[in-house]
């Protein structure tokens, strides 16, 4: 077997993996023969380990052989050659996606290891392995996609299942309406990509990744586009970014996502999927390169978001709501670092905090039980943090970043206020005035909808 | 044109036309129930039978043998090309799904010799050509909902209103068709009226309040039946699209872009189930009509590929709205219904047949709507964008209405509310579909693509200007290449 059947044979088979355990999940729920906790964790297992055993192997093929840059090409998903329209389906392994692909997969086997346990015996245990296979298919996808079409599909499947798992305890309405409203800004960043895509895939006349990058390795490609396209399509590939990594004006979606059950806040929202914007940020950084103006704006946008987190994690008063900004204080830094031209820190920089945040959140339902068994060995109250930022600030000052804090800069209630409720409002109209229409024709009242009655308003609707 | 070796199109029809005859003389709602269901997968198996054969003559076009309607009209009335082929298996498949998946407890209320009458004139429709007949067609195609509304003593005034504007519309459009001598120059006046015709059937804004009207007061399956197949795009294609200047085809395709973004944006308000799939329903089939009218190949066979998805998914996830519905009732988005823990079957389905009918990855839908942003963009950056909005906005929708019905505290119940086995198996085969098609495309792309490519070249063959110098050597010997054709359009606009 020749070294380059071997990489695509091993390629495979980091793709393949996770795909058998969707279906072998996804196609038990659907024949309604659901598999037990015990076959669900040893089918996860047994395929995170072998797609992590093949990525290993191809690093170190990739080392053993000198190779940067390993295509694995499985033809054209669908195609139509008169109008040059295809729809590529090839992976890539190179310096970028094979350190986050073998994060990811080291992550999501803790995990699911973390999460046969945690969830033991709850009734939605088959549920919450279920999106986890989608969320592991949809990250290794967008990890290795060679091309932007790829890539979106797979961040589409990541979008999915975050949503589904945050609104995980759907018996209540608060879990529930933030697993919409996580969607909600999922859609928006969805369409941005789209967008670009299609807007590169016109620049370019390829969705390749190696035709868009023109020629080299990750990350000394340069991009086959004008500076004004390079400034569109990284503008909204900026604004995908932000939605899926929580930058501002997006950020208000990740302390919701922490109603998840905690495996799954640790894994998307500490460690992979709030990386996933950075991630393609750095796949597509030639583009940034290209355009001064671009990267002034990632730059801008990612101090802002650290900044600010730095000042919201600050006044949480929950665990998992901090830990929550203080990733998105990191993510707001790495940002900025991939503005500023900076290409294997921003990945370091990936990968270390992605760990300890795992670590931290994984740790966080037993932490009060550590404080106190600290607090009752040391005999007394553990000494407050010292706020030594602050010090340096008058008190109305702090009290007003406390306040800005507090309210999370209130921006989350801004969108409400001036984006959603307007929508809203707009529409009902126009539901009025179709009532009156089909009332007026009808001679009569002619919705036999209404006679449903409807509830009291709920949650946040109130 | 080639003939089939079987006359499979008669036959289809001719099933369902004795069919609803002999299940009209049932006893019984079971036994018209097991009549209908007996009735509709034979005439299944000949639409399919014709698609199958009509892609092993390898033809552009295809007629019965033996076709009555060659003798008195001398041309047969009922054919098949690369556009109807799979609409016509499509068409018969919704139909027995729907019918499979009435429950007994439903078949009192829903009329299954009404059904397989409707099944003919729409099977017919499919698979005729000729304008007039079309029209025809189209026309009675609205009696059946209106029979059921008269019958159930329902308001019908909303619906006679835009039905009979439908109707004196088509009358209009096909008489002044037929009357100009010209086929290949036909009058603006009659274009016009036919568009319009088409826009009210396809519930284009303002003509769309006769669908939310219906499926206010007719059943959920008859409605869905009614609508599903998209019956109003068809008729664009054969009555408008061939003939109308490129002003006609811009204001059709500005009309439906606003009613997508509209009906989206309604759908996201709407309190009620029925409405909200009504609405869904309205913005998918405007997009469709949008990537009609974007005059580019890619755009058309992304829209013909998104017209069989959207077909296919949404009559998937009226079948499990009405699966929910005959469980509680009228639905209501007002509240959390929390019926996962009772089916949570049906919650996955549901989930699958929504996320498809906005062309999520992995489905059916996927790469029509990458096809129909595609061609989009090419017609206008603007419309390209637009159309991804309004994809957005129908995936908010659904993922709202699924969070709405399936979640929150379990729905208390003291009767057995989970999935029955005929239910099951008919959004199943729906699924399977959906996902096959979505992890297999190719398929169904190349046959959208030549039936673009047919399209165009039917378009160009009533150009009413011989300025393209292919024009006369190009027609009817082989298919032109999509970029060709636009090229040729566009050059004559």
């Amino acid at each position: 077997m020749t070294v380059e059947a071997l990489f695509v044979a091993l390629g495979v088979c980091v793709v393949a993996a996770p795909a058998i355990l969707l279906l072998a999940i996804g196609g038990a729920f659907l024949a309604s023969r659901p598999l037990s906790e015990n076959a669900m964790a040893r089918w996860t297992a047994s395929c995170v380990a072998c797609s992590l055993l093949a990525s290993v192997a191809i690093l170190t093929l990739m080392l053993g052989t000198g190779s940067r840059y390993v295509p694995v090409e499985l033809g054209d998903w669908a195609r139509i050659p008169e109008e040059h329209f295809h729809f590529h389906l090839k992976f890539v392994f190179d310096r970028l996606s094979v350190p986050f692909l073998i994060l990811t997969l080291i992550l999501c086997g803790t995990t699911s290891a973390f999460a046969h346990r945690y969830l033991h015996r709850d009734p939605g245990y088959g549920r919450f392995f279920l999106a986890f296979a989608v969320f592991l298919f949809g990250m290794v996808v967008a990890t290795l996609a060679g091309a932007i079409e790829t890539l979106f599909l797979g961040w589409e499947l990541v979008g999915l299942s975050s949503a589904l798992l945050v609104a995980f305890f759907h018996e209540r309405t608060s879990p529930v309406l933030n697993g919409q409203r996580i969607w909600s800004i999922y859609r928006i960043s969805d369409a941005a990509f789209l967008l670009a895509a299609v807007v590169i895939h016109h620049a370019t006349g390829t969705g390749d990744f190696t035709g868009m990058m023109g020629t080299g390795p990750w990350p000394e490609g340069r991009a086959a586009v004008t500076s004004g396209q390079a400034l569109g399509a990284g503008l909204l590939l900026l604004v995908a970014a932000a939605g899926k990594s929580g930058l501002i004006p997006f950020y208000g979606w990740l302390p919701r996502a922490m109603e998840g059950p905690t495996p799954s806040s640790a894994v998307f929202y500490g460690a992979l999927s709030v990386h996933l914007g950075t991630y393609l940020l750095l796949r597509v950084s030639p583009i940034l390169e290209l355009s001064p103006v671009l990267g002034i704006a990632t730059v801008a946008l990612g101090l802002a978001t650290a900044a600010f987190a730095s000042i919201t994690g600050r006044v949480q008063a929950d665990v998992k709501g901090a830990l929550a900004f203080a990733s998105l204080t990191q993510v707001g830094i790495i940002t900025a670092e991939i503005g500023l031209g900076l290409r294997y820190i921003p990945l370091i920089h990936i990968i270390g905090h992605a760990c300890l945040r795992t670590l931290q959140l994984l740790r966080a339902p037993s932490l009060l039980y550590d404080y106190h068994a600290l607090e009752d060995a040391i005999g007394g109250p553990l000494d407050d943090a010292d706020d030594a930022p602050g010090r340096w600030l008058t008190e109305r000052r702090r009290r007003n970043l406390y306040r800005l804090g507090f309210h999370r800069g209130e921006l989350d209630d801004a969108l409400d206020r001036f984006v959603v409720a307007p929508f809203v409002w707009i529409f009902q109209r126009f539901d009025r005035l179709e009532r009156r229409w089909t009332d007026w024709l009808a001679g009569a009242a002619s919705r036999e909808s209404d006679r449903r009655a409807a509830s009291a308003p709920i949650g946040e609707e109130a | 044109m080639a003939e089939f070796r079987f006359p499979w199109l008669s036959l289809s029809v001719l099933i369902c036309i004795v069919g609803a005859v002999w299940d009209a003389l049932a006893r019984t709602p079971d036994v018209a129930r097991r009549r209908s269901l007996g009735a509709s997968g034979l005439a299944l198996g000949c639409t399919l039978a014709a698609w199958l054969d009509f892609v092993l003559l390898g033809a552009v076009e295809a007629h019965d043998p033996w076709s009555l309607t060659a003798g008195l009209l001398g041309s047969p009335l009922l054919a098949l090309d690369p556009l109807s082929a799979p609409k016509l298996p499509l068409v018969a498949l919704v139909y027995f799904l729907t019918n499979l998946a009435t429950l007994r407890a439903k078949a009192r209320e829903f009329s299954f010799a009404r059904s397989l009458a409707a099944e003919a004139i729409l099977l017919a429709t499919f698979a005729c050509k000729t304008p007039w007949a079309v029209a025809a067609l189209l026309a009675i195609g609205t009696i059946p909902p209106f029979l059921e509304l008269s019958k159930a003593g329902k308001p019908k005034r909303v619906y006679v209103v835009h039905a009979g504007l439908f109707v004196g519309l088509l009358a209009l459009g096909a008489a002044l068709l037929e009357t100009a001598g010209d086929a290949s120059n036909p009058p603006v006046a009659a274009i016009m009226a036919l568009a319009l015709a088409m826009l009210v059937r396809s519930g284009v804004a303002p003509f769309h309040c006769w669908m939310t009207d219906l499926f206010e007061h007719a059943t959920f399956g008859t409605a869905l039946l009614f609508v599903a197949p998209m019956p109003g795009v068809y008729g664009a294609m054969r009555l408008v699209l061939p003939f109308a200047p490129s002003w006609i085809l811009q204001a059709v395709s500005m009309a439906s872009l606003a009613t997508a973004v509209y009906t989206a944006g309604m759908a996201l308000v709407q309190r009620e189930a029925r409405r909200f799939f009504c609405y869904l329903f309205l913005s998918h089939a405007s997009l469709v009509l949008v990537g009609l009218e974007t005059a580019s190949p890619i755009g058309v066979a992304g829209a013909l590929c998104l017209w069989l998805s959207a077909a296919l998914s949404l009559t998937g996830f009226g079948l499990t709205m009405r699966c929910v519905e005959s469980r509680m009732g009228r639905v209501s988005l007002s509240d959390f219904s929390g019926l996962y823990r009772h089916v949570p079957m049906l919650a996955a389905l549901f989930l699958i047949t929504g996320l498809a009918s906005v062309g999520f990855p992995g489905t059916v839908g996927f790469i029509g709507l990458e096809m129909l942003v595609d061609g989009a963009v090419q017609s206008s950056p603007v419309v390209g964008a637009i159309v991804v909005i309004v994809a957005a906005l129908n995936g908010l929708a659904v993922i709202h209405a699924y969070f709405r019905i399936f979640t929150g505290r379990p729905h208390a119940s003291s009767i057995e509310l989970h999935i029955r086995p005929a239910e099951r198996a008919s959004v199943l085969v729906l699924t399977a579909l959906i996902l096959g098609g979505g992890l297999y495309p190719q398929p169904g792309v190349e046959s959208r693509y030549h039936a673009a490519v047919a399209l165009s070249r039917s378009r160009r063959s009533h150009a009413r200007s011989p300025v393209d110098p292919a024009h006369g050597a190009a027609a009817g010997s082989r298919l032109p290449s999509g970029r060709v054709a636009i090229d040729l359009i566009r050059a004559r606009s």
